[in-house]
């Protein structure tokens, strides 16, 4: 178990630089995971940390030590790719035991590190397939199963669920999860699901085309997104977002008003974009007008498609809605929960 | 090899309608498949018969086809290979063609490895030149590239010994089989190097361990390939040997055993009959391999 440090990491591919200076404090034991759209440079970053890509400039040091010149295999990492990369023409078995055989290892410790990794994955009965023989699920795990027989300082994860159906993806997020815990190892874990990334991580760092946009605690992300960015990537349903102007201790926008959030001196006169997540609004007589498009009953809430004027929101409610559509609603954000933003530089504000 | 692919392609287009469609397309079967396969099956084996009879027939039988039917033998005979075995070099042509086919590609298929898995893997600066040179080096055909090659014999000392051969084949084995191995460790995914590279297997390791055992049937075609070449090969074996006994099959046959202007022609046969045998057992056993290795790719 170790830390992992990276400070002020660029990454270049010829002269198009796709990481612009990431900074990253991984604590021992941590899950951390890295989120953001396509293309952001997530699985660019983790292959520097795994020695797979050079740095370009910066550093990064595992367990205290920098290892910008260190081989992939002298780092003490494990790696789970997104397509798992199982050796094609090795059983589970031996798939589990390459490395622990190139290292060397006397027989009997490697028979039993497999077969207790093959335990904690349920893969005992499979040791003796091949890789094509396995099922999606089964494959993942001896992925995962090469991982953890290495006992490595740290793991990292690219991707890891992307190629399971919704089903089995929220098991193995739970698996993965429990996995975790039992050995707590520090953990790097690439996705661009946000929800995988809610429901995992302890730390998450958000990132958006080549930088950091924001690194926290998953509910400290949705609580206070520290810009635009966040706030959009961050929540499902995406938070709904007005552009207007604050004046006089309201926001206005299309002739209609909203209420303030408490804490934002300074922002009188300013032009603002104002956000409030879907399970914010509340059914409240003194409310906006807002005009019912579609309605989605799930059983548990409410999501509502409507219109305030002429920007199209997205509420969610945990009453029931006897409202049709074509008919109006009366709703109100929580001032409280409500997230302020600079309409330029899309800095929260509050 | 024919037989799977016409009964492969016959499945595909059986005729799934109602009856009254069957007697029409299987009459376009047979024209679309069957006649051109049959007249392609007979010009490809034709050469094979002619040999295969003429290695049995009797001189009286061979030369005079007016009494006898020439696509036929009456009374067949061993006496054309009783010639070739007991009254000729052939056991020792034989031995040197096979020692030096195999040297030769076993040397080039080395080299070969190497080579490709650099070229494609490694990515050294100015790799991709590199490629490019040795392909272009398999464009100098050989019968200009052997008389250079003779002052190189020369001076080596080699003129006349097996090695002038096994050393000079991998000039065309080597461009050959490295390009058809780069194509091969493309298919292979980039990540496997990559997971065992984080596990902790060096480059050789790797390849040995990872990627050769992946691109087993692309060595085997490779390894087929070089072997028939050099089986067949003519010019260079032509002009670097010269003593009868050290001379390889397809060279002997020609000049020992064409005297003048007389052809023994049942011993001609023969001999060309039983040269071709060993290459065809070779590739018998490699079918399978060598045929998923020109259409398929490495599957996880
Ligand atoms: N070998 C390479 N050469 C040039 N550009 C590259 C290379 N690898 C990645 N890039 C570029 O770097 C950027 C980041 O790529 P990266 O694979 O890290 O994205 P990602 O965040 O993992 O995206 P995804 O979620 O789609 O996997 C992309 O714009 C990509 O085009
Ligand atoms: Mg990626």
């Amino acid at each position: 178990m170790a830390t992992v440090s990276i400070r002020s990491v660029r990454k270049a591919f010829g002269s198009t630089e796709v990481l612009h200076g990431v900074d990253v404090e991984v604590q021992d034991g941590e899950f951390v995971i890295l989120v953001g759209p396509s293309g952001c440079g997530k699985s660019t970053l983790l292959r520097m940390i795994a020695g797979l890509e050079n740095i370009t400039r910066g550093e990064i040091a595992i367990g205290g030590r920098v290892v910008n010149n260190v081989a992939p295999k002298e780092r003490d990492i494990a790696m789970v790719f997104q397509n798992y990369a199982l050796y094609p023409h090795m059983t589970v078995r031996d798939n589990m035991a390459f490395s622990l055989k190139l290292a060397k290892a006397p027989p009997a410790v490697i028979s039993d590190k497999v077969g207790r990794a093959a335990d904690i994955l349920g893969l005992t009965p499979y040791l003796d397939r091949y890789p094509r023989q396995l099922s999606g699920g089964q494959r993942q795990r001896v992925a995962m199963g090469r991982a953890i027989v290495r006992d490595p300082q740290v793991f990292l994860f690219d991707e890891p669920l992307s190629n399971l159906d919704a089903k089995l993806r929220v098991q193995m997020r739970a698996e993965i999860k429990d996995l975790h815990q039992r050995l707590k190892t520090t953990t790097v874990y690439v996705t661009h699901d946000q929800i995988e990334a809610m429901t995992m991580a302890d730390k998450i760092v958000v990132m958006h085309a080549g930088n950091v946009e924001q690194i926290g605690a998953p509910l400290e992300l949705y609580d206070r997104p520290a810009n635009l960015f966040v706030a959009g990537f961050i929540g499902s349903p995406a938070m709904n977002f007005f552009k207007g102007r604050v004046e006089s201790g309201a926001f206005r926008f299309d002739g209609a008003q909203l209420p303030l959030p408490r804490a934002a001196p300074g922002v009188n006169g300013a032009s603002v974009i104002y956000g409030v997540r879907p399970e914010h609004w509340q059914l409240s007589a003194d409310g906006i007008d807002a005009v019912v498009h579609v309605l989605e009953p799930t059983g548990s809430e409410t999501q509502v498609m409507a219109r305030i004027a002429d920007t199209p929101v997205v509420c969610a409610f945990r009453e029931r809605i006897t409202a049709q559509p074509g008919e109006s609603i009366r709703i109100a954000p929580d001032p409280a929960l409500v997230h302020l933003f600079d309409e330029k530089t899309g800095v929260r504000l509050n | 090899m024919s037989d799977t692919t016409a009964t492969t392609i016959g499945a595909t287009t059986e005729p799934e309608g109602p009856q009254l469609l069957s007697w029409d397309s299987r009459a376009r079967r047979v024209v679309t498949i069957y006649v051109p396969l049959a007249c392609f099956l007979v010009i490809l084996l034709f050469p094979f018969y002619w040999m295969g009879i003429t290695t049995f027939k009797p001189n009286s039988e061979l030369l005079n086809y007016k009494d006898n039917n020439p696509f036929w033998i009456s009374s067949p005979t061993l006496d054309n290979i009783r010639k070739l075995l007991f009254e000729t070099d052939y056991p020792r042509w034989l031995t040197t063609t096979m020692a030096v086919a195999f040297a030769s590609t076993a040397l080039s298929l080395v080299s070969s490895v190497l080579a490709a898995y650099a070229i494609q893997r490694l990515r050294f600066r100015g790799s991709n030149y590199v490629g490019l040179a040795i392909y272009i080096a398999y464009l100098v055909p050989p019968s200009i590239l052997f008389i250079p090659l003779a002052q190189v014999v020369f001076q080596l000392g080699l003129f006349d010994t097996p090695f002038a051969l096994i050393l000079t084949y991998p000039t065309f084995l080597i461009p050959f089989c490295t390009w058809l191995l780069i194509g091969y460790f493309k298919s292979i995914p980039y990540e496997l190097e990559e997971c065992a590279l984080i596990d902790g297997a060096s480059r050789l390791q790797i390849l040995r361990r990872i990627t050769l055992p992946l691109a087993v049937p692309g060595l085997i075609s490779a390894g087929i390939f070089a072997f028939t070449l050099s089986w067949n090969e003519f010019i260079y074996a032509l002009a670097f040997i010269s003593s009868t006994e050290k001379k390889t099959v397809p060279v002997a046959i020609l000049t020992e055993l064409v005297q003048g202007d007389v052809y023994h022609w049942g011993s001609l046969m023969a001999g060309a009959l039983l040269g071709s045998l060993p290459v065809a057992i070779f590739y018998s056993f490699f079918v399978e391999y060598y045929v998923s290795s020109l259409t398929g790719a490495v599957k996880e």
